[in-house]
């Protein structure tokens, strides 16, 4: 996160995001913490688990946990849309971020960058790098990192 | 050189590892050249080693042991602190190994102390040995001594790190044959060098030698050099193997792993196709496949030997420390086991043996006058069975010491006197494994050291494996360890909950049983709480749906897992059994981590992804009883309703008849010399376990004898102990209770017929008074009523007494420990109208069970309550209006209980009233 704000910041140089649908929103992820972009298909539902998490789906022969960013966002859950997924990983571990759609990969440099508006929903500005000022739209950068860190597991952290 | 110093770290920690061992096995033998060859060749590849890469503070130390060791070779007796010293230099040298492991340089400092130590001592010639033992007891002091004979060496020591140069190393590096030659390097062509032998004796005098050869081509060369001796015996068996880095094991495994699931998924198509154009060589890369997992799965397992290597060792410093002879025997040293599973029992192996040592074993003293041999021995002995491995360490020592831990068990409030004495002595003997249940404090004043065994049990069960005790006073004590050989791979039976599958281990299950409810075999709740008649016993059912939260009505039809963890039996109700699969276990993901239900999850044949559903996690729930009313209770309740049997002690009392007593009051059955009774007071007593116990006869007609023996049967509360006195014991029968006449006397309960005789059941309550007057006095059953009623008490004992009592006035009794147990009774037992609690309990008190009530559920928060009390205030009586209780009673009023029983059933809403005692 630090990394990614100090490349954001040095003049000069740009930084290739891959582009992300959920609902209208349009969301960036750093290409280097990207390693697949698959559709998700025969996803295990796993009882009890934490709202955002999908299920375990089998990618290649890895056991894949499939996170819902519409549910990690706080947003309902949309039906019948054509699901993709991202593959990050974290931790020797596969996770899939499952979105509505997938876009082209950006190169953008710090001009456009602004830093994320204080009115922005909570759960939002957790997640949030930034924001880019595109043509027309807005690009929400989002951090990778964050996004894998669930309340239970802060709650957990602090309490411990 | 990264590689040189990382290759020669492995190599000298094993090397020291296997000198450790060999070592205390000299000690033993010292006669034995062979083993004495074998250390010195390692001691000195060290040595060499250390020279080649610059490492002066090894070398210097690992010269002065190889002068020893090389004293020895010529005659020099093996004394006990001359291996002492050694071993102790040895772990200086690993000291020094981890230092560098860490930092990559040698540390700084000295070990004159020791250097000098092991030279005083290899100077010491043959007949002088004994000389230099107390010297050695302090090694540190560096005692001025002659240096005449020392200087040359300390002058080549010096000069060698300084010989070997950087250019050198560089040279040396470059021209070292690859990692192919290495082995050559490694095996010394025995025929040449023994063909012109290096003289064993000069070494110890011209260590210099191997110096001149440490530029040489290879980092071992000195020792093909210089151990010409032991070639042939010890090193070609070790050329056959090579070294793998453990990571690549690993992929290599989960490689194979894919493999398996990837041919899997190609059978289950293959199955669905009728081409039979692929069957033939589909069927040739599924034996392909199979002996390749096999193969890999064999690169994983290691001799069990490893984690025992540390043992002898451990054993012998434990046996100096302590002043006590100890014989290690390890049997079945090469039974192979998975690394995984090896890592994981390594620690609570050593922590077990110096258990033995230390707890098990007696002092050499206690040993001889208990006329045993002198030298104690610890038996450590690995079998495979089945797909099991058993591990055993067994000592000859003095066996656990049941009484003491069943004292500290009550101590420590993990069971009541009345559990303890009724438990077996192997369940007695697994209090050891409770958390902080100090062995040291239980068994023996010798302090404890490490961890606990509960770390111990707690390891061992997470790799699936199970641990017993077998002890026996005076002879010994055995551990019994059984693991699983790998966690990798298990077989799982595939199950169907709702619209998924999960894989169940099949280490857990121990049957399935088909049930439908028009079956024979059907589901029968009680309160909704599940429950299977199996075999003559009820089985409590939690259905796999529930557990996951789904909705579960209406599930009568399906299959029941019967499973077992611990002692624990239950059911787990799915859907749908398909079939056995041996399944990869991949680890959840650590998101999902913190459900208790899973174990991890595996790629079944079809590519789909399941959930491996943990027995033990499951269990937990069970016990918890998250589901609906608590089927653990469920059991407990089972028990009271469905074959109510008593065991009952019977004996003879009083003009030939027999009496009985609920054997569960008994807590011990006395034959005493009728001589030891005294009066005192008027009243007889005895002295009994170093305490006076008080004597009551069971029956006015039995006079206490004056001579021969005396039947006494010893009930005991906390710290309290009556003896009843009785003409004659004379059987322990189990049956239904059914008392059919309730007596007019107050000493006894009523009447019933055990083994078709008329017996009296005695009424303990009567006569515990008798013997303390503060045991407050009883009376006697009364009328018959049939409603349920919950007693709640926290002493077993009180519970015992009353349920009888309660039974006699006509209640269906269940009882409860606990305000905790006593509140779920409640939610999950509706027929129960009226609750009997002890006000006084620890924890959660009467008062805070009664306002828990008041505030639940509509049903349980109006039932009429009736406290006991061992005093009653006025601050009780106002707290007990304000709760509604119904009536509070003396604890020991028995007739209080019983009328405020039948007023509460005249008139419902009694006022309170207060009995005193």
């Amino acid at each position: 996160m630090q990394a990614a704000n100090s490349n954001a910041t040095e003049a000069g140089t740009t930084q290739d995001f891959v582009t992300v649908f959920v609902g209208d929103t349009m969301f960036g992820l750093a290409i280097d913490r990207v390693h697949d972009v698959f559709i998700p298909a025969g996803v295990t539902p796993v009882p009890l688990s934490p709202p955002e998490i999908v299920g375990l789906l089998n990618l290649r022969g890895r056991v894949v946990t499939a996170i819902c960013l519409r549910r990690r966002l706080g947003l309902p859950a949309a039906e019948g849309a054509a699901r993709m997924a991202i593959g990050l990983e974290q931790g020797g571990e596969t996770f899939a971020l499952v979105v509505d759609g997938v876009g082209e990969v950006l190169k953008l440099g710090v001009e456009t960058h602004e830093p994320v508006p204080i009115n922005l929903d909570a759960r939002w500005r957790d997640l949030a790098l930034g924001v880019h000022r595109l043509d027309g739209r807005l690009l929400v950068i989002l951090d990778v990192n964050a996004l894998l860190v669930f309340a239970s597991e802060r709650a957990g952290a602090t309490a411990a | 050189m990264d590689d040189l110093l990382r290759e020669f770290l492995t190599e000298s920690g094993e090397h020291l590892d296997t000198v450790d061992t060999e070592l205390v096995r000299f000690e033993q033998d010292p006669n034995n050249e062979t083993i004495l060859r074998n250390i010195f060749r390692l001691v000195h590849t060290i040595k060499g080693t250390c020279g080649f890469l610059g490492l002066p503070r090894l070398e210097a130390l690992a010269h002065a042991a190889e002068t020893l060791m090389g004293r020895f070779r010529d005659g020099l007796a093996v004394t006990s602190p001359a291996v002492s010293l050694i071993l102790a230099t040895l772990d200086r040298l690993k000291l020094i190994l981890a230092d560098l492991e860490a930092t990559g340089t040698e540390p700084a400092g000295s070990d004159a102390d020791l250097i000098e130590a092991l030279e005083r001592m290899s100077l010491g010639t043959p007949e002088a040995a004994a000389a230099p033992e107390p010297k050695i007891a302090e090694p540190k002091l560096p005692e001025p001594k002659t240096p005449e004979p020392k200087l040359p060496e300390i002058v080549v020591r010096e000069s060698k790190p300084g010989e070997v140069s950087l250019e050198d190393l560089e040279a040396a590096f470059l021209a070292a044959p690859g990692p192919d030659d290495a082995p050559s390097a490694w095996m010394p062509e025995p025929a040449p060098i023994a063909q012109a032998p290096v003289a064993p004796a000069p070494i110890a005098q011209a260590p210099a030698a191997p110096v001149q050869e440490a530029p040489a081509p290879v980092a071992k060369a000195p020792v093909s050099g210089d151990a010409p001796a032991e070639a042939p015996e010890g090193g070609l068996a070790k050329m056959q193997t090579i070294r793998v880095n453990v990571d690549t094991l690993e992929h290599l495994m989960t490689m194979v792993s894919e493999l398996v699931l990837t041919r899997n998924q190609l059978l289950e198509i293959a199955r669905k196709h009728e081409d039979s154009s692929y069957k033939v060589p589909l069927q040739r890369l599924s034996h392909v496949t199979a002996e390749l997992q096999e193969g890999v799965m064999k690169t994983r397992m290691q001799p069990i030997g490893n984690a025992w290597q540390k043992l002898p060792r451990v054993v012998r410093d434990l046996s100096s420390e302590l002043g006590k002879q100890i014989d290690l025997v390890m049997l079945g040293a090469e039974t192979e086991l998975d690394r995984q599973v090896l890592e994981v029992i390594k620690d609570p192996l050593t922590h077990m043996v110096r258990n033995s040592a230390d707890h098990g074993l007696e002092s050499t003293m206690q040993r001889i006058s208990a006329g045993k041999p002198a030298r104690g021995s610890i038996r450590l002995s690995a079998y495979h069975e089945g797909g099991t491995i058993t591990i055993e360490i067994a000592d000859d020592g003095k066996g656990l010491d049941l009484v003491a831990i069943r004292k500290k068990a009550v101590e420590r409030g993990i069971a009541t006197q009345a559990d303890v004495e009724r438990m077996t002595d192997a369940q007695v003997a697994k209090f050891i494994f409770d958390a902080g249940f100090s062995t040291a404090a239980a068994v023996t004043s010798v302090s404890g050291r490490g961890v606990g065994m509960d770390v111990v049990k707690t390891n061992i069960e997470t790799i699936g494996g199970v641990i017993d005790i077998a002890t026996q006073k005076g002879v010994g004590t055995t551990f019994t360890i059984k693991i699983p050989l790998t966690l990798a791979i298990v077989a799982a039976l595939i199950v169907r909950a709702g619209e998924s599958r999960f894989a169940v281990p099949q280490l857990a299950v121990l049957e399935l049983v088909r049930v439908d409810a028009t079956a024979p075999q059907r589901i029968e709740r009680i309160n909704d709480a599940p429950v299977l008649r199996l075999r003559e016993r009820l089985l409590p059912i939690v259905t796999l749906k529930g557990l996951l939260g789904q909705d579960d009505t209406g599930t009568e039809t399906g299959f029941v897992v019967v499973a077992q963890v611990g002692r624990q039996r239950f059911g787990i109700l799915v859907d749908e059994v398909f079939h056995t699969e041996e399944i990869v276990v991949k680890p959840m993901s650590s998101k999902l981590r913190h459900i208790p239900l899973f174990a991890g999850n595996t790629i079944l044949g079809d590519g789909a992804v399941v959930l491996i559903v943990d027995p033990n996690g499951i269990a937990r729930q069970v016990s918890q009883g998250a589901q609906g009313g608590g089927p653990i209770e469920a059991e407990a309740e089972a028990a009271e309703l469905g074959d109510p049997k008593t065991t009952l002690l019977v004996f003879k009392g009083g003009a030939g008849s027999f009496k009985a007593v609920p054997l569960s009051l008994v807590t011990r059955l006395e034959e005493i010399d009728a001589g030891k009774v005294e009066w005192l007071g008027g009243r007889p007593l005895i002295q009994y376990r170093g305490r006076l116990m008080p004597l009551v006869p069971a029956d006015e007609a039995i006079a206490i004898r004056t001579e021969g023996t005396q039947a006494l049967v010893v009930f005991s509360d906390g710290d309290r102990a009556m003896g009843l006195v009785v003409d004659e014991i004379v059987d322990i029968v189990e049956e239904r209770l059914d008392i059919e006449i309730a007596a007019e006397r107050s000493d006894l309960i009523g009447s019933a017929v055990l083994r078709g005789r008329a017996t009296d059941i005695i009424n303990i309550a009567h006569f515990l008074p008798l013997a303390y007057d503060d045991w407050a006095r009883g009376a006697k059953a009364a009328s018959a009523k049939t409603a349920t009623l919950l007693l709640v008490d926290d002493s077993a004992f009180f519970r015992d007494m009353l349920s009888p009592v309660l039974k006699a006035a006509g209640y269906r009794v269940v009882t409860a420990p606990g305000a905790e147990e006593a509140l779920a009774i409640l939610q999950a037992d509706a027929r129960i109208s009226v609750v009997v609690t002890d006000l006084e309990m620890p924890g959660r008190s009467g008062f805070d069970l009664v306002g828990a009530m008041r505030a639940g559920d509509p049903r349980v928060a109006g039932l009429p309550v009736i406290g006991l009390t061992g005093t009653i205030g006025a601050d009780a009586v106002e707290r007990a209006r304000t709760l509604a209780i119904s009536d509070l009673v003396a604890k020991f009023d028995r007739s209080g209980l019983v009328a405020a029983l039948a007023e509460l059933d005249a008139a419902p809403n009694a006022a309170l009233r207060a009995h005193a005692a």
